[in-house]
C-alpha cells in the first residue's frame, strides 16, 4: 500500500489570521510539504495542474523535479495531469525527462481537470472532452511504447516517423493512473491498458465512487490483466487531526466553513458524517481510512488532501507529523487484511524487474 | 390495426428545415410502430384558410379536413420553427381555430427547429404549456434541432434523440407507458466506448 498526499495548490486566504500567502510562498510551501512527506516516510506526493488563479501549479514537472532533487524515497506524481488540453507529445517528453531525473521515482495521474474554461485557453472544445481524453492517451501510449510513431488523429497534426525524446528510462514508460469520478470511458481506458484507476473520494459520499471502481475492476479482468481484485485502485481522502478530537473540530471549523468547494454549504458535522472527511483524533482517522478497504476492496494507493483552504504551513506540517505517528499502524493493518494475490502498487523498479522476468520466461519457453 | 399518425409541419420556408425534421421523425415513427399510416400536413399550404378561420369563426373545407384528420389521429407529431422566442403566429392561429377539446388525451411528440442552439428550451417553455392547455398527452422527449445538428458532427445525436422520442410515442400507443426508466447500465457499445479498445482504428 502506497500512502501519500495530493495537493490542489490553491492560494486561499487564511480565515483565522486574515492573511494570504503570495504565489511565491505557496510554491515554496508546497516544496516544504513534499519534503516533510518524505521525512515522515510517506510514499507519494502528487500535485494538481491548474492554469488559473487561485491555483499555482501550472507546471507540475518543474515542481516535481525540484522536489525530486531534495527527497529520497518519495514517488512524485500528479493529481491530475490534463490529458485533454496538453499536447500528448509534450506530456510524453516532460514526464519521461522527469522519470530520468528522479531515477524512475515518479508516475502520473491523467484527468480532465475541474475548470471548464481551460479548454478554450488551449484551443480545445470542452464538448469533445471524452474523445480528446481517448485520442490523446492512445497517442501518448504509442509515443512511450513504440520507438517510431506514425500517427493520425482528429485533434492534432499527424506525426510521421516521429520519436519522442528522451525514451522512457530502462525502456519502461511511467506508470499511469486515470482519475475520474463519473466518466465510464475513463474507467474503460484504464482497464483496457491495465493502468491504475483513481477516485478522488473527497467531496462526495463514498457510495458515489463505488460504481465506477467496480466497473473498472470488472473491465480490468475482462481485458485479461488479472482478476477484478487485482486491479490497481487508488483513493483520495481528507482529514484534520489533533490529539484531542474536539480540538481538531474547533480548530478546523473556521477553515471548513468558508473553504472553497464546500464552504457556506453543509455543516462540518453533516459533511464529516456523509463524506470521507474525518476531523478528529489520529485514531479516528486511522479507523475511517481502514474502512475504505472494506467498502472498495483492497487497494494500492491512498492519497490525502491536507494543505488546502488556507491552512497555514505550520499547521499542515503538524498534520503530517500526526500522520507519521499513525502511519506504521495504517500500513500494518492494510497489509494484514490484504490477500496475497492482490498486488502492490506498481513502482518503476518492480516494473523493470517484471519485464526482465517476462523476457527470461519467454526465452525458456522458446 | 394500423396506427394513424398525423404530422404537422409549421415551417414557413420552402424548402423548410422544419419539414425536413418532420420527415425524419415521421420515418423514425413508422419504423418504431411497424404498421403505421403517416400523413404529413404543411400549414404553409393552408395559410389563407387558417387566417380566414380566425376572422370568420369557421374552417373552410380543406382546413376542416385537416382538423378532422387531427381529431381522429391515434397520435400527433408537431414540428414548429422557433421565431422570436416561440412558435410562429400561423401555428398559433391554426390551434386557435381548432376545437378546444380536439386532442384531449392524444399522444403527442413535440419537435422544433431554431436558428441557434440558444432556443433549445423553447419546446419546454412555449410548446409544452400550449399542449398542457389542450390536455394532450405529450411524451417526455422533445426534439430540438439547431443548425449544428444538421452538420456531420451532430447528425447522429439528432437521430438518437428522434429515435428516443418516437420510441416513447410507440410505447405509449402500445399501452406500455413511455417504456423508459433510469439507466443504471453503462453502455459498452457506444462509438466512444468501442474506440478505446480499438486504438488503431481511427
Amino acid at each position: 500500500m502506497q500512502i501519500g498526499i495530493f495537493t490542489v495548490g490553491d492560494v486561499t486566504p487564511d480565515p483565522v489570521n486574515g492573511t494570504t500567502v503570495t504565489e511565491h510562498e505557496r510554491i515554496k510551501n508546497t516544496v516544504e510539504i513534499a519534503k516533510k512527506s518524505d521525512d515522515i516516510g510517506l510514499d507519494v506526493f502528487a500535485t494538481g495542474e491548474h492554469h488559473n488563479p487561485p491555483f499555482v501549479p501550472s507546471s507540475p514537472t518543474t515542481t516535481l523535479a525540484y522536489i525530486g532533487a531534495q527527497t529520497k524515497n518519495l514517488i512524485l506524481s500528479t493529481s491530475t495531469t490534463l490529458i485533454t488540453t496538453n499536447d500528448p507529445v509534450k506530456i510524453a517528453e516532460d514526464y519521461a525527462t522527469l522519470q530520468h531525473l528522479v531515477d524512475g521515482r515518479m508516475d502520473l495521474m491523467l484527468g480532465r481537470g475541474n475548470t471548464a474554461p481551460v479548454y478554450p485557453w488551449f484551443g480545445k472544445d470542452i464538448t469533445k472532452a471524452v474523445e480528446l481524453t481517448i485520442e490523446n492517451y492512445q497517442l501518448l501510449r504509442k509515443l512511450w511504447d513504440e520507438p517510431v510513431v506514425n500517427w493520425e488523429g482528429k485533434f492534432r497534426t499527424p506525426l510521421q516517423n516521429f520519436t519522442a525524446t528522451p525514451a522512457p528510462l530502462d525502456g519502461v514508460a511511467p506508470f499511469v493512473w486515470h482519475g475520474s469520478i463519473r466518466t465510464p470511458e475513463v474507467a474503460e481506458l484504464a482497464a483496457y491498458y491495465g493502468d491504475g484507476y483513481f477516485a478522488n473520494n473527497i467531496f462526495w459520499p463514498k457510495e458515489h465512487y463505488i460504481r465506477l471502481i467496480n466497473f473498472y475492476r470488472q473491465r480490468y479482468a475482462h481485458y485479461g490483466h488479472g482478476t477484478a481484485e487485482q486491479a490497481i485502485v487508488g483513493l483520495g481522502g481528507q482529514f484534520f487531526m489533533r490529539k484531542n478530537s474536539q480540538d481538531a473540530v474547533n480548530e478546523f471549523r473556521p477553515y471548513f466553513d468558508v473553504a472553497p468547494v464546500y464552504g457556506h454549504g453543509p455543516s462540518l458535522e453533516d459533511f464529516t458524517s456523509q463524506t470521507p472527511l474525518t476531523v478528529g483524533s489520529p485514531q479516528q482517522v486511522l479507523e475511517r481510512t481502514l474502512e475504505f478497504a472494506d467498502f472498495f476492496g483492497d487497494y494500492q494507493r491512498q492519497l490525502f488532501l491536507v494543505d488546502h483552504a488556507g491552512l497555514p504551513l505550520k499547521t499542515v506540517l503538524e498534520q503530517l507529523d500526526l500522520l507519521g505517528e499513525i502511519l506504521p499502524t495504517m500500513r500494518e493493518e492494510f497489509a494484514k487484511r490484504r490477500p496475497a494475490n492482490v498486488p502492490d502498487a506498481p513502482t518503476h523498479t518492480a516494473r523493470v524487474a517484471a519485464r526482465v522476468a517476462a523476457a527470461v520466461d519467454q526465452e525458456v519457453t522458446v | 390495426m394500423t396506427t394513424r399518425i398525423v404530422v404537422i409541419s409549421a415551417g414557413l420556408g420552402e424548402p423548410s428545415t422544419t419539414r425536413m425534421l418532420a420527415d425524419k421523425i415521421a420515418a423514425s415513427a413508422s419504423k418504431a410502430l411497424g404498421d403505421a399510416q403517416v400523413e404529413i400536413v404543411t400549414l404553409r399550404d393552408l395559410a389563407h384558410e387558417i387566417t380566414d378561420a380566425g376572422l370568420t369563426g369557421f374552417a373552410a373545407p380543406r382546413l376542416q379536413h385537416v382538423y378532422d384528420q387531427v381529431m381522429s389521429a391515434d397520435a400527433l407529431i408537431v414540428t414548429v420553427p422557433i421565431f422570436k422566442v416561440s412558435y410562429p403566429g400561423l401555428f398559433k392561429s391554426f390551434v386557435d381555430a381548432m376545437d378546444s377539446d380536439a386532442i384531449v388525451g392524444t399522444p403527442v411528440l413535440l419537435a422544433a427547429t431554431g436558428g441557434t442552439a440558444r432556443h433549445s428550451l423553447a419546446i419546454e417553455t412555449s410548446l409544452r404549456p400550449l399542449f398542457a392547455y389542450l390536455q394532450a398527452f405529450v411524451v417526455p422527449t422533445g426534439v430540438f434541432a439547431s443548425p449544428h445538428d444538421w452538420g456531420s458532427a451532430g447528425e447522429n445525436a439528432l437521430q438518437r434523440r428522434i429515435d428516443r422520442a418516437t420510441g416513447e410515442l410507440a410505447s405509449v400507443l402500445r399501452g406500455g407507458g413511455t417504456g423508459r426508466s433510469r439507466e443504471e447500465d453503462i453502455d459498452l457499445f457506444s462509438d466512444t466506448m468501442l474506440s478505446i479498445s480499438n486504438p488503431d482504428l481511427r
